[in-house]
């Protein structure tokens, strides 16, 4: 018994000692149940809307400022009549659209009935959902107080939803974006940084770099196949979601290429980065997975909404390649948009790559120091 | 036995303030087998990465093959061959599949690739594992192979960093045998080891000390010099004369 005790002290020394133990055992609980906690919320927060008022009656004034107080909707537009539905939604900038018609109260009173609709941005069904449900429920209850309060109004006040761009709310027009930037990720960075890492972790790198081939060839002899594997998958992908799935595609496929291949020449270039970080493949693989793939299912708003996550995290969601590929080709597919409205995104990945390629050069001549 | 093929004077190299290499000066002649010995640490492997165009001098003048190390580092490599202390070759290609990559970098062509293929595999007795991976060989026949690939491309220089580690002695003077072979070719072979008995195999051995180095010449030479039977015993004296 006394020679358990003593192994048992021993292991328990290993533990406190290890910086790396401890964090394992403490702080990633924390950290995933503050994660989840926070992120898997499905509900919602000061989500943009857009009010389209054709009345300015009592009524209609009365039902705008219940939706804007109730916490859940902030303004991001006061429309105009004339003012393009289409092009507000491809800028972004709303999430729903509520529409008065005109007359609105009069209408009440003398039909006993008025419409309000609700035009959703419908790319991420699960939010369009959620706004839509909240929308209706606070206009309900508004109908429900005032019928109590003011025998005079009379009954309904129908809602009438619209889901944009994804009628159906199918959730696989959400996912397979999220999916292709997974993919691309994955096989062009993870896979090229593990390549590379290897080729050191071996020693044949060192008799390669004293060999006549010059590190640019050799950079590109490794980040060459990845990059054909990645088109071939992105294309596989995106050919799978339209002819299996029914994904449109409304707008420019050469576009929609055009951005997957700008995409993965930054993971190829995030991978080449990561290589020059790791000693070796297990630590390549292990920053691949933790620091890219985990993240990117999680803040990208792959899945989970990004608007919905607190401040630090839709920081962190920022510095995240596929959050802004995500964006470009739900825009591209959806909704058809042209480069003129995903220009800023397209700009950011493109920046991101030469930041990894300065940055892994950068890496590589300190080694040679 | 006077070409000098490898020039050093006052080569410098630090890493922060910490001097790993410090003002070496030697010359290596064609043809000859010369020892860089020392104890780990002592910065051979960083002097031998310099020559090899790894990484770079922080002074002093290097010359390899007759090429500066500065400013035709290209020229040299296509010269040399070398060997890492982890063998140097793909465990999941074919020995066939190896020599023609390494062919390729190198500039040999096909048709004298394949007549060097046969004459390598001959010598080497492993002409039925052409077509096996190299990974499933056992490791005395990886270290032959990997130095007779090193040598392939007939470069006028071989650096070999601690080619025989982990094999029992024999294997290791089996090794050696074709050290000899290309050093009758008029290779030269510049080898560091911690293996003081393969000392003895050199024509020459320079011996480094924390950074410096402390002794230089034939075998025979230095054993005369610190009254010593082996090589072993220069070592400790010379290394007990510095603490």
């Amino acid at each position: 018994m006394k020679q358990f005790l003593g192994f048992l002290r021993k292991e328990f020394l290993h533990i406190f000692r290890d910086p790396r133990t401890m964090i394992i055992i403490f702080g990633i609980p924390v950290v995933q149940l503050m994660l989840f906690g926070k992120v898997i919320s499905t509900d919602i927060q000061n989500a943009k809307i857009a009010i389209l008022d054709q009345s300015h009656d009592n009524t209609t004034r009365e039902i705008s400022s219940k939706l804007l107080s109730s916490g859940y909707f902030v303004l991001g537009q006061e429309l105009l009549p004339g003012d393009n539905v289409e092009d507000v939604f491809r800028q972004g900038k709303v999430k729903m659209i509520v529409t008065f018609g005109p007359e609105f109260e009069h209408n009440l009173e003398r039909d006993g009935k008025a419409d309000v609709q609700l035009l959703a941005d419908a790319s991420d069904p699960n939010t369009a959902r959620i706004l839509t449900n909240y929308a209706s429920g606070i206009i309900n209850d508004y109908v429900k107080k005032e019928k109590l309060q003011n025998i005079q109004l009379p009954d309904q006040i129908n809602v009438e939803v619209r889901m944009l761009y994804n009628e159906g709310l199918k959730s696989v027009y959400m996912f397979v974006p999220g999916i292709m930037a997974m993919i691309l990720m994955l096989i062009s960075a993870m896979m090229t940084s593990i390549s590379i890492s290897k080729e050191k972790e071996m020693g044949t790198m060192e008799v390669l770099l004293a060999s006549p081939l010059k590190p640019i060839q050799i950079v590109l002899g490794k980040v060459t196949p990845y990059l054909l594997l990645s088109f071939i998958n992105a294309l596989t992908i995106i050919l799978l979601g339209v002819f299996v799935f029914g994904v449109p595609i409304k707008g420019s496929f050469l576009l929609l290429m055009g951005e997957a291949f700008l995409f993965i020449l930054m993971a190829l270039s995030l991978g080449i980065l990561i290589s020059t970080v790791a000693p070796n493949q297990m630590v390549a693989m292990f920053i691949s997975l933790l620091g890219l793939m985990l993240p990117t299912i999680l803040l990208s708003g792959f899945i989970f909404p990004i608007q919905n996550m607190p401040l630090p995290l839709r920081i962190v969601s920022n510095i995240l390649p596929p959050r802004w590929f995500i964006v470009i080709i739900r825009n591209i597919m959806l909704k058809g948009t042209g480069i003129q409205y995903i220009w800023k995104e397209t700009m950011v990945l493109i920046f991101m790559a030469f930041t990894f390629i300065a940055l892994s050069i950068k890496n590589f001549k300190i080694r040679l120091e | 036995m006077n070409e000098k093929v490898i020039e050093v004077h006052n080569l410098v190299k630090k890493f922060g303030s910490f001097v790993a290499n410090d003002h070496l000066n030697f010359d290596v002649y064609k043809g000859e087998i010369f020892g860089f010995l020392g104890a780990n640490g002592a910065g051979k492997t960083t002097a031998m990465k310099i020559l090899c165009g790894l990484s770079s001098p922080t002074s002093g003048e290097v010359k390899v093959a007759g090429f500066d190390i500065y400013k035709e580092t290209e020229k040299v490599k296509r010269n040399i061959g070398y060997m890492s202390q982890k063998f140097s070759l793909y465990e999941d290609l074919t020995i066939a599949e190896n020599i023609r990559f390494f062919s390729g970098i190198y500039g040999i062509s096909p048709k004298d690739r394949k007549a060097k293929q046969e004459i390598l595999l001959k010598n080497l007795d492993i002409e039925s594992a052409k077509d096996s991976l190299v990974g499933s060989l056992p490791l005395g026949w990886k270290q032959k192979l990997a130095f007779s690939v090193a040598i392939f491309h007939d470069p006028k220089i071989v650096f070999l960093d601690e080619p025989t580690g982990g094999v029992d002695p024999i294997t290791r003077r089996k090794f050696w045998d074709l050290i000899y072979e290309a050093s009758d070719r008029g290779i030269t072979v510049f080898v560091t080891t911690h293996y003081m008995d393969e000392a003895e195999y050199c024509n020459r051995v320079s011996i480094m000390n924390e950074g410096r180095i402390e002794a230089l010449d034939t075998t025979e030479n230095l054993k005369k010099q610190y009254v010593a039977k082996n090589m072993d015993e220069v070592f400790l004296k010379i290394a007990r004369n510095t603490e």
